[in-house]
């Protein structure tokens, strides 16, 4: 892999940008591999990159049905922090922050983190109540957090109606400095390319449609181009892990819900950072391009369709107006819907299964974009030792059985 | 929107319905009689199907009764509400109507997968 720097965007383009590297191969399915991820979203991508880089195990491919960060990767709002209630999820999440900050020099790629800060608004005595109680949580287990003030709020936000004559108005908020927003795409693609320069296969156009099990064990895959083979099966579908579990006669705690999200046409520089609010439900930012990137809660129904109902279209922009009554006069340019997989403690299930070498990684749902790296880093443990790291532990499919859910719904502000 | 039919009010927007998940999951009568495993698949568990979903709906801004409704998760087509068995699976609650018709279904009373 030849790598990118200052020189060679000079040194390409005096060749007018003709010997450009393709940033990963296209290669055949092999009759085998040593290890296989199914599902190629920034969190199978980065599992394929973690098992290659720190485990040693090199003849992997990654199997997408469509094209590589197609799926919620390349649909979601981008929100990445750290500021979860309870402590597992905290450490969990926390381990995908420290794994971000260095990202774009790791990967030689640039995924454009910007720490430009999230704010989780209070709207109530309550929500400040539970404001203050997650910071001070977040804290103890050494993540940045602080409680800020309405008058803080204006000073840094002046396009937020922080009026106290607001419908709902705003008392607070807690301040993460260190969350901000990704470039979702180049997380995809920066993954891909660097899993891809240590020998990782990624095999786009390639439906998982069987799983095979004999004696218990994992032995391959079926697809739509041909059997594979390997011991070492890691599923990473997202809204699809129901029907993956189902080929290997497994049940999920899982349901799977359409999300939607919006844009709305680019405007001039706005809000420099990324406002959430739990109460009213909504959140937003504005991308590098000057698009405000918008989004709120699932459809309550269950759905596979990648769209979202009018209903939330309506009550999301609802929100967004009653924070920032300007935008009223900005127009939305495009919407798009994902499939989030729920599962019942808005927590994950990063964990083997009953089936010997078959390894499930999902149940983020709205939001495991910030712990993509996280998750690759965690599951490629998991898969490699076959035994979760104490990280991912937790967050079991057997907590189900035992009980030991991590809940974080509601606790942890708003999800995403 | 979803236009869905109360098998009491008639076809109303989705939004005067609450949802109520995957329907004829029936509560085990005795739970102490259960390992862990069966009732964690009773409490966590769910089919969540590309495709056919019999799921509960609540009309709650109009009559507020449960009822079941026959609905594609990709397509979102609509097949068909139905009223729901009571708990002794009996009596009129126990048949299955097409709500276009009022004719009752060949579905029994309580399968509900
Ligand atoms: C609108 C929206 C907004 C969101 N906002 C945020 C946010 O602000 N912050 C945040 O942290 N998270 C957010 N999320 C959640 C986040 O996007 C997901 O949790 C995360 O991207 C999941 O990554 P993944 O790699 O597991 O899944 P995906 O990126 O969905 O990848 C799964 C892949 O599996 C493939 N696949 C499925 N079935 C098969 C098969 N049979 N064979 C082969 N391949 C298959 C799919 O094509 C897909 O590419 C949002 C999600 C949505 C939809
Ligand atoms: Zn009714």
């Amino acid at each position: 892999m030849k790598r990118y720097s200052a020189l060679s965007l000079v040194r390409n383009a005096l060749d007018y940008n003709r010997s450009w590297q393709t940033a990963w191969r296209s290669p055949e399915p092999k009759k085998s591999y040593d290890a296989i991820i199914v599902g190629g979203g920034g969190h199978g991508l980065a599992t394929a990159y973690y098992l290659a880089r720190d485990h040693g195990i090199r003849n992997v491919a990654v199997l997408e049905k469509g094209w590589i960060g197609g799926g919620n990767t390349g649909r979601n709002t981008t929100i990445v922090r750290s500021n979860y209630l309870w402590t597992e999820a905290a450490l969990l999440y926390e381990k995908s922050m420290q794994l971000w900050e260095g990202l774009s020099q790791e990967l030689n790629f640039n995924v454009m983190f910007s720490q430009r800060g999230v704010y989780n608004l209070g709207h109530s005595l309550q929500d400040m109540r539970d404001i203050e109680r997650r910071v001070n949580a977040n804290r103890l287990n050494g993540i940045d957090a602080e409680v800020v003030s309405t008058a803080d709020l204006k000073r840094a936000i002046p396009s937020l109606n922080t009026s106290p004559d607001a419908r709902y108005p705003i008392l607070g908020a807690s301040l993460q400095r260190r969350a901000g927003v990704a470039r979702h795409d180049a997380v995809a693609w920066g993954f891909a390319r660097a899993a891809d320069a240590l020998g990782v296969d990624i095999i786009e156009q390639c439906e998982v449609t069987g799983i095979d099990v004999r004696g218990g064990k994992a032995v391959g895959v079926e697809t739509t181009r041909g059997p594979i083979a390997s011991d070492r099966i890691g599923v990473v579908v997202a809204g699809h892990a129901s029907a993956l579990a189902r080929m290997a006669d497994l049940r999920l705690p899982i349901e799977s819900h359409p999300l939607q999200a919006f844009v709305s046409e680019p405007i001039r520089p706005v809000l420099d950072t990324v406002v959430m609010s739990g109460a009213v439900h909504g959140y937003i930012s504005q991308s590098d391009k000057g698009e405000l990137v918008i989004g709120a809660g699932i459809d309550a129904y269950n759905g596979y369709g990648q769209r979202g109902s009018f209903p939330v279209i309506e009550h999301t922009l609802q929100a967004i107006i009653e924070l920032f009554p300007a935008f009223s006069r900005v127009r939305m340019l495009r919407l798009w819907g994902g499939i989030v997989d729920v599962c019942p403690d808005a927590c994950p299930i990063v964990s083997k299964t009953p089936v010997d070498g078959l390894y499930f990684n999902c149940g983020w749902g709205t939001g495991g974009f910030k712990s993509t790296p996280g998750s690759g880093w965690v599951f490629a443990r998991t898969m490699a030792h076959d035994e979760p790291h104490e990280l991912n532990a937790p967050f079991s499919l057997e907590r189900f059985t035992t009980g030991a859910l991590i809940d974080e719904h509601g606790a942890a502000a708003v999800a995403h | 929107m979803l236009l869905i039919d109360c098998p009491w009010c008639g076809s109303r927007a989705e939004t005067e319905f609450s949802y109520g998940g995957e329907a004829g999951i029936v509560r085990p009568a005795d739970p102490d009689a259960l390992s862990d495993a069966e009732w964690a698949d009773y409490l966590f568990n769910r089919t969540n199907p590309r495709g056919a979903h019999r799921e509960l709906w609540n009309h709650a801004q109009g009559c507020r009764r449960w009822f079941g409704v026959e609905r594609d998760t990709v397509t979102y087509r609509i097949a068909r509400s139905f009223t729901l068995p009571d708990a002794a699976g009996a009596a009129d609650g126990g048949v299955e109507r097409d709500f276009e018709t009022g004719d009752p279904t060949d579905a029994e009373p309580g399968d509900r997968r």
